[in-house]
């Protein structure tokens, strides 16, 4: 509380009084900061994890660092969209959890962290590394990975007669044959997939969103083809659309409200716990000749603020909190919810990582995980969503919608490589 | 000569001070979260302005004719007239039904007078994620839903179903069970307000009670009601956002469809993408339709025209 004083009485005129009541209402860490008074303040913004005890944990991480008064605020609500305006302003985090965007970063409003990972680089996972890189500096330390799979009921398959679904085309006649009156075949997220799945279907035919030369990596006819199955998926009304909680949560797959449900990792001791031994995981099946599974993979990285007080302070204690302190990272990553460290070393030796549902997963992050490259600017990212809703629920047709995506997405790769 | 300067200033009896006083603690906020922000928003809108409030990058006016030529921003302009076009009529409609019937209760007419204006007392996030989660969701136990069991109907997922867009059953509905309870209270005061004597004329007159009084005496003399009515409604609809969002959003973004300009520049501007460039002239572009369609209709009903 004392830092919110001090910077009330140096406030000038009402923005920084907005600020600083902001910064006050934000800083009840619940603790009383009197063994880091004097200190130089850090501010570090999390968006609000759902599993219980992440928050003490990131507050006690915090606290333990002595060369800094770190204070940790716990963001609930549009998280990204929150630190994109925060970041336009002097009042916004120090250190925070964030992509960082390609924008931020041309924008040049968080800093370069090559030098924080020059030892520890090759034990970072590349595939979450690479989207953190761009030419060549790394703007962001990813904290831990976080895939998504598909969930299935094993008793429910077995009584329909069903095998888990290897290819696009299994999962579509599994999905319909699953289907009855109560209990639906497949659950995408209440809006029938484009959010969830994005660019998984395509990385399962075998292409990408952006290649690795920055060019659009979806102009190919087998990306009209594959998404025409997900509007069968929906067309076949093999989907449960409009449950009560989203594909995030697995409450639609425990209460029976589906056979298989595309979620996150992070559901897997909630659905272990409800179902035990009666569910399997897969990847996002294949498509095609040229198609592999495949299943999405991210981290949210630790940046630093261009318009941080101290930028060397908040890079020392980045490095600090997610290059040395080891011990952290894997508390973090495996303690409250179900992540996968970001450090290989770690997730090789984490037990739990190793035997069951969970062991497949991170077998398949790791074989088969696409993460979301840092080109894909969230401008592309929405025509591509809206065609696919459209593809999906409207029957539109798919080559028509794709090639507008592939204009705008060429538009938005012109305009992204002209900018630096 | 300096006392009668400050006197001056202060006017007489101080009125000059004192209309300060009042006046100008609403002035200064105006100004500072009004109308900064709205020229802001007018320079922000020929920039490039991708992550920045100060931006360097002139474009002209390349973000409007983007904007223009933005099929998805257009189709929102659309959405948006299609609400319009069916929500103001519809909930004038409802408002003066209910204003009618409550108006002829011999008892109980307060009780009824708060039961349907207690919905406006309701937020619109919270509205809508009742609509959303209990009564409209797609699985078994919404309410909806249930009800077309007993009918032995198929279950519909009113939300996410675009063909019968049933979604929009869900958005008009919400909102018509927030504003007609308001809107209906405006219109029993303008009931109120028709002297007794003209039905006694119109009775005597031959006038059968019922559509002929209705549309000879009490509509006409609702003329004033009506215009405001009908003006606020269209602002309303203007203003559009919050059932749309909780609605329809999710954590990736917002469906292609009922999708009102508002929520468009929203995740343009303000989501991830912080294009403030492009969302500025959007909001610029959005400014002017409101701003012509509002004269235009001042115009027509010749609002603040003396009553002859």
């Amino acid at each position: 509380m004392s830092m919110s004083r001090r910077r009330l009485l140096g406030a000038g005129g009402g923005l920084a009084l907005t600020s600083a009541l902001a910064s006050a209402c934000g800083s009840n860490t619940g603790r009383d900061g009197d063994d880091h008074a004097g200190q130089p303040v850090i501010e570090q913004w999390y968006h609000q994890y759902g599993e219980p005890g992440t928050e003490q944990a990131v507050r006690r991480y915090a606290d333990a660092y002595q060369k800094a008064n770190v204070q940790v605020q716990w963001r609930p609500g549009n998280y990204d969209q929150q630190t994109a305006a925060a970041l336009l302003t002097k009042s916004g985090p120090d250190v925070f959890e964030g992509g960082p965007t390609l924008d931020q970063i041309q924008g040049g409003q968080v800093v370069d962290l090559t030098d924080l990972l020059a030892e520890a680089k090759d034990d970072f996972n590349p595939a979450v590394l690479a989207p953190k890189t761009y030419r060549g500096k790394i703007w962001g330390v990813p904290q831990v990975i976080d895939t998504q799979l598909l969930y299935y009921r094993k008793s429910l398959l077995k009584d329909a007669g069903v095998e888990p679904p290897r290819s696009l085309d299994a999962l579509v006649d599994a999905a319909k044959e699953l289907t009855t009156r109560d209990v639906k075949g497949l659950f995408l997220g209440n809006d029938g997939g484009p959010g969830v799945l994005s660019g998984t279907p395509l990385n399962a035919a075998g292409l990408t969103l952006v290649t690795e030369d920055g060019k659009v990596g979806f102009d190919d006819p087998a990306a009209a083809r594959t998404l025409l199955k997900l509007r069968q998926l929906y067309a076949e009304k093999s989907l449960l659309l409009g449950a009560p909680s989203d594909w995030s949560d697995p409450a639609a797959f425990t209460q029976g409200l589906t056979a298989m449900q595309w979620s996150g990792l992070w559901a897997l001791p909630q659905v272990k716990k409800a179902l035990g031994d009666d569910f399997g995981v897969l990847p996002f099946p294949r498509d095609g000749a040229h198609g592999a599974p495949a299943v999405p993979v991210g981290a949210y990285g630790a940046a630093v603020s261009a318009r941080a007080r101290d930028k060397a302070l908040a890079k020392a204690y980045v490095k600090w909190l997610w290059v040395e302190r080891t011990d952290y990272q894997e508390d973090f990553a495996l303690r409250y919810g179900f992540h996968i460290p970001a450090r290989i070393s770690l997730a090789t030796k984490a037990a739990k990582l190793r035997q069951g549902a969970a062991g497949e997963a991170v077998r398949y992050a790791t074989d088969h995980g696409h993460a979301e490259p840092l080109l894909w600017t969230s401008a592309s990212k929405t025509a591509y969503q809206d065609a696919l809703s459209r593809i999906i629920k409207s029957g539109a047709n798919p080559d028509r919608e794709l090639r507008s995506v592939v204009r705008e997405t060429e538009a938005e790769l012109r305009r992204v490589k002209k900018k630096s | 000569m300096r006392k009668t300067f400050v006197r001056g200033l202060l006017g007489p009896q101080n009125r000059h001070l004192w209309f300060w006083i009042f006046v100008g603690p609403f002035v200064l906020g105006l100004t500072l979260f009004t109308y900064v922000p709205l020229a802001w928003s007018v320079y922000l809108s020929f920039f490039d302005a991708h992550n920045t409030v100060s931006p360097t990058d002139f474009v002209g006016f390349d973000n409007y004719t983007a904007m223009l030529g933005d099929g998805a921003f257009t189709g929102s302009l659309v959405t948006f007239l299609v609400f319009t076009a069916f929500i103001v009529p519809a909930t004038y409609a409802l408002s003066l039904a209910l204003a009618l019937m409550v108006n002829r209760l011999r008892w109980a007419q307060a009780f009824f007078r708060s039961v349907f204006f207690l919905p406006v007392a309701c937020s619109y996030v919270v509205a809508a994620l009742i609509w959303k989660m209990s009564i409209f969701n797609g699985v078994r136990f919404g309410l909806a839903n249930t009800v077309l069991d007993w009918f032995g109907a198929e279950r519909i997922a009113w939300l996410s179903t675009t063909d019968p867009p049933w979604y929009w059953l869900v958005i008009v509905t919400v909102r018509l069970w927030l504003q007609a309870g308001f809107y209906m209270v405006l219109f029993l005061a303008g009931l109120q307000r028709i002297s007794p004597r003209l039905y006694e004329a119109a009775a005597v007159d031959g006038a059968r009670p019922g559509w002929q009084v209705f549309r000879h005496i009490t509509f006409p003399q609702l003329r004033a009601t009506s215009v405001a009515v009908v003006l606020l409604l269209v602002i309303n609809a203007f203003q559009a956002f919050d059932e749309f969002y909780n609605l329809l959003s999710d954590s990736r973004g917002y469906p292609p469809y009922a999708r009102p300009p508002l929520v468009y520049l929203y995740y343009t501007a303000l989501g991830q993408e912080q294009n403030l460039g492009l969302g500025s002239a959007g909001a610029v572009i959005l400014a002017l339709i409101i701003a012509v369609v509002t004269v235009v209709q001042a115009r027509w009903f010749g609002l603040g025209r003396k009553e002859d």
